[in-house]
């Protein structure tokens, strides 16, 4: 691996880590992309990602639990939610237009965004 | 707070992330908007239940050899460090501003996406062009011989 590819790494790991740690997500949207960037193939840096995103989670996830941000309770029904609607999703994909759903997330984080600001 | 709107927003985060679009960048804002949670909170259960979900993509991807170690490697170590950096630091803010900047980070994303979602139909656009034409070509060529 070369000088150059290594320090892209490390300036990508340095930047999602800041996100995941500041906003407790977000950070596997910026690691693809910076993966593809740094010559992974699409289905390399889509899987590698989310191996790198899963120890900066727990890690996170430690320093907000010990700041006394968890309730358990909630966490607990949202995962069941959030893994059968996983599951459908990752079925889903395979029927819908991957660029329409670009479009609807794009509006949809957009607006949230604008809502959350005013 | 009734328990199924909480199963309902996960059912929606997941579905989304299912899909391979951030679903917990659509999670956070669902949990503080419509349900009322607070954004420090609503981060911590992003995080949380990313675990489970995470872990059992990670667990299919290996199967199928998709992961990249070296990389892995070497990003980890300098993720993990500023990742718990800005964790610590967030506790230190409050959630009204906190809310304000994740909003902003949620616009840039936004934006992003968009742009991505434009790249993506003008590629699409010439991948159709391309067949059509060679078959406009082929005919031409048929009817002339």
């Amino acid at each position: 691996m070369t000088v150059s590819k290594i320090s892209g790494l490390v300036v990508a790991g340095m930047v999602i880590g800041v996100i995941n740690g500041f906003f407790g997500g977000g950070g596997g949207m910026i690691c693809v992309p910076a993966l593809l960037l740094l010559g992974l193939k699409n289905k390399e840096a889509q899987a590698t990602a989310i191996l790198i995103m899963l120890p900066i989670s727990i890690a996170s996830a430690i320093v907000y639990y010990s700041n006394g941000f968890v309730d358990w309770w909630t966490v607990l029904f949202v995962a069941i939610g959030s893994i059968f609607g996983g599951i459908v999703g990752a079925y889903l994909l395979k029927k819908l237009s991957n660029n329409v759903l670009q479009y609807i997330f794009a509006v949809v984080v957009l607006s949230a965004g604008i809502r959350m600001l005013f | 707070m009734a328990w199924y709107f909480l199963v309902l927003a996960g059912l929606f985060g997941g579905l989304v992330g299912g899909m391979g679009m951030g679903g917990g960048t659509l999670l956070i804002p669902i949990l503080t908007m419509f349900l009322g949670v607070e954004q420090h909170l609503a981060q911590a259960i992003n995080l949380l239940v990313f675990i489970p979900t995470g872990l059992i993509a990670v667990l299919i991807h290996a199967k199928n050899k998709l992961l990249d170690f070296k990389v892995f490697g070497i990003i980890i170590i300098p993720a993990i460090a500023t990742a718990v950096g800005s964790a610590l630091l967030v506790g230190e803010i409050k959630s009204d501003t906190l809310r304000i900047i994740f909003g902003a980070f949620l616009i840039i994303i936004g934006l992003f996406e968009l742009y991505q979602a434009i790249n993506t139909t003008i590629k699409n656009k010439r991948k159709i062009n391309t067949p059509i034409i060679k078959h406009n070509l082929y005919s031409r060529f048929s009817r002339d011989f």
